[in-house]
């Protein structure tokens, strides 16, 4: 898989290459700024492009820019974000053309090595990849919603690993639970919440996170 | 105050209403003359005794009286003038008529009486004499019809007006008094402002010296917060980040220690510092953000105030109206005033929703937050809201709570600032 690679710092930059190198990915042009990101991201069109959200030049949200732009012109570019500190905001920015292929990490998850590269492989298949934290803020902030209190706790836990942007599948496997048992709980969320059912992970995804965003 | 200091002057109001303004002072200035005879007669009779409570009531009508003619200029001139006598000692009324006779400004009063019921009364009433001049030049031809020949017959040395038709040269009376009208009535009301100002106001050197008190206060809150910050962040940093970085090296070395032997034992503890490190920035995000949040540097207060509605858990509507982009100290400084406010609300109004508003206006960054909680919000020493009044008073920052118990309640908080144009980032979209 072709991957472009935006961060201005180079021990993180090559760590990252060195990183994605390893599980296959290539990196086809690695950029330390707001405007080679976005010429970058036009011209190679990669599978999946990995950025930092504060980038020069200004050292703001650069990054998050370039990677909105750039999927202003390339509808649905798989885009995975990284920051030091994720923001409400800027989750809600990503996800407000409707179109699949988002992530929003914490660069802490880096650390993770296996899950994050699950999180570039679900991103690059159109898939969707929220921090932990964004969906903990998203729920916090959703705590006056009343269909929310309808849940069962199990049901909750499954909303929030829905939310970070798993497949039943995978949220089968990070819940010891069958994936039928999951894709019950996924049924009876989406009729508490008034959702339309859809059998589709990743449209799954977007639509309960849209709900939260509300 | 500082308004004292500032030279700049604009009347806020049309001249017409100013004339009739001024007409109503100058006959307003005969309870002047009222009280100044009054006061001077009183204080004759101090030593009789009779003359200290009647003399108190006649100084704080004298005030009252002064205060009008105060906020007046403020309102209509543009001219704001100040107001500082000195705290009435508490006390036998001897005391209090001590503390009244001791105080420059009462005398200052007494000494204005008497000018605005000559100086200021003749000013005042100008204005309004030249609007009754030219109607009265304007309606002269039409006297001579209905009223006997003879009555309002006048020699001006080089013709005589004694008829209809000879009294339409007085028109050229009537445009004279309506140009004077127009061109002085503005310079004539702000000369009355200014005498009213010289008298009424504190003298600069009182002002300067309330200012001097005003920013020692200011500055001392300032650097005490300051200081607290910082051993805050000394101590997140102790307790936090650095222990953690101690914890993860101790993890690391042992790992080192046991790779060969043991090697299941090293991946745990592999995997302890792993997470230790996730902690630790996770902790150091936390201290960022109560340094200088990133959304803020990124956004500025508009992005920044609606992340923090965001963030809430109360349904917040933001409405901004910010032509420009304020200094960073004070958009910091904001920022936390009204991330406080909210928390605030969330924490102790029992409010269902909150509003926040974000405007500039008349050199003033000011932003109103309001809810429709329980009311009974104060700045009481130790509160939250008391904090933000000692944080924005470093910038002379005003917090106003307006609370009744049953809510709802508005938080306004003003900054004075210059706001800077719209930076827009050479951002990549155009590249």
């Amino acid at each position: 898989m072709r991957v472009v690679l935006g961060e201005d710092l180079a021990l993180l930059r090559d760590g990252l290459i060195r990183l994605l190198a390893a599980h296959d990915f290539e990196v086809v042009e690695a950029v330390d700024n707001g405007p080679s990101l976005l010429h970058a991201l036009i011209e190679h069109k990669p599978d999946v492009a990995v950025v930092d959200v504060r980038l020069p030049p200004t050292f703001t949200d650069e990054g998050l820019r370039a990677a909105i732009g750039a999927r202003a012109q390339v509808p649905g570019l798989p885009v995975l974000v990284l920051s030091q500190y994720v923001e409400q905001l800027y989750a809600r920015e990503l996800l407000s053309d409707g179109q699949g292929g988002v992530g929003y990490l914490l660069k802490d998850r880096v650390a993770n090595v296996g899950q994050f590269i699950d999180a570039v492989r679900r991103v690059a298949d159109g898939g969707t990849a929220m921090d932990p934290e964004v969906v903990s803020q998203l729920l916090a902030r959703n705590a006056g919603n009343a269909p929310l209190h309808q849940l069962t706790p199990r049901e909750r836990e499954v909303l929030e690993q829905m939310a970070e942007g798993r497949s039943n599948a995978a949220i089968a496997g990070k819940l010891f639970i069958t994936e039928k048992a999951v894709s019950k709980h996924t049924n009876n969320i989406f009729a508490k919440l008034g959702l339309p059912p859809s059998s589709d992970d990743n449209r799954r995804v977007l639509a309960v996170l849209a709900f939260l965003n509300g | 105050m500082a308004e004292n200091l500032a030279d700049t002057v604009r009347p806020t109001t049309g001249r017409f209403a100013l004339a009739c303004w001024g007409l109503l002072f100058s006959l307003y200035s005969g309870v002047g003359i009222a009280l100044f005879c009054a006061s001077i007669t009183f204080i004759g009779l101090i030593p009789v005794w009779v003359g200290i409570p009647v003399l108190l009531a006649l100084f704080a009508a004298t005030r009252g009286y002064a205060d009008q003619h105060r906020l007046w200029a403020t309102r209509h001139l543009g001219m704001p003038i100040g107001r500082l006598y000195k705290p009435t000692p508490e006390g036998w009324w001897l005391a209090k008529i001590r503390g009244h006779l001791t105080d420059k400004q009462t005398w200052r009063d007494l000494a204005w009486l008497l000018v605005n019921m000559t100086v200021g009364m003749f000013l005042s009433l100008l204005p309004i004499t030249f609007i009754a001049g030219a109607l009265w030049y304007l309606i002269l031809p039409f006297l001579f019809t209905v009223t006997p020949p003879g009555t309002f017959d006048t020699n001006y040395g080089l013709f005589r007006v004694h008829s209809t038709g000879t009294a339409f040269i007085t028109y050229a009376f009537a445009l004279v008094s309506l140009v004077l009208f127009q061109l002085l009535t503005v310079p004539i009301m702000r000369a009355y402002g200014s005498v009213n100002r010289w008298l009424l106001g504190p003298p600069q050197s009182d002002a300067l010296a309330r200012r001097v008190e005003q920013l020692t206060e200011s500055r001392a809150d300032t650097v005490d917060t300051q200081a607290a910050e910082l051993r805050r962040i000394e101590r997140d940093l102790h307790d936090g980040a650095q222990a953690r970085l101690v914890s993860l090296g101790m993890s690391l070395g042992m790992a080192e220690e046991l790779l060969a032997s043991n090697p299941q034992a090293a991946q745990n503890l592999l995997a302890e510092a792993r997470e230790s490190t996730g902690l630790a920035l996770s902790e150091l995000r936390d201290l960022v953000r109560g340094i200088h949040p990133p959304v803020l540097a990124d956004r500025g207060l508009d992005g920044a105030v609606r992340a923090l509605a965001m963030a809430s858990a109360l349904p917040v509507e933001v409405t901004v109206d910010l032509p420009g982009r304020p200094p960073a100290p004070v958009e910091s400084a904001m920022y936390f005033a009204v991330a406080e406010t909210l928390t605030n609300v969330a924490k102790h109004s029992g409010a269902t929703s909150a509003w926040i508003r974000l405007g500039y206006t008349d050199g003033r960054l000011g932003v109103m937050v309001g809810d429709d909680g329980r009311g009974g919000a104060s700045a009481a020493s130790g509160g939250g809201l008391h904090g933000i009044e000692r944080r924005l008073s470093a910038f002379d920052g005003i917090v106003h709570i307006a609370s009744p118990l049953g809510g709802p309640t508005i938080v306004t908080m003003e900054l004075p600032c210059v706001l800077s144009s719209v930076k827009i980032s050479p951002s990549s979209e155009t590249a």
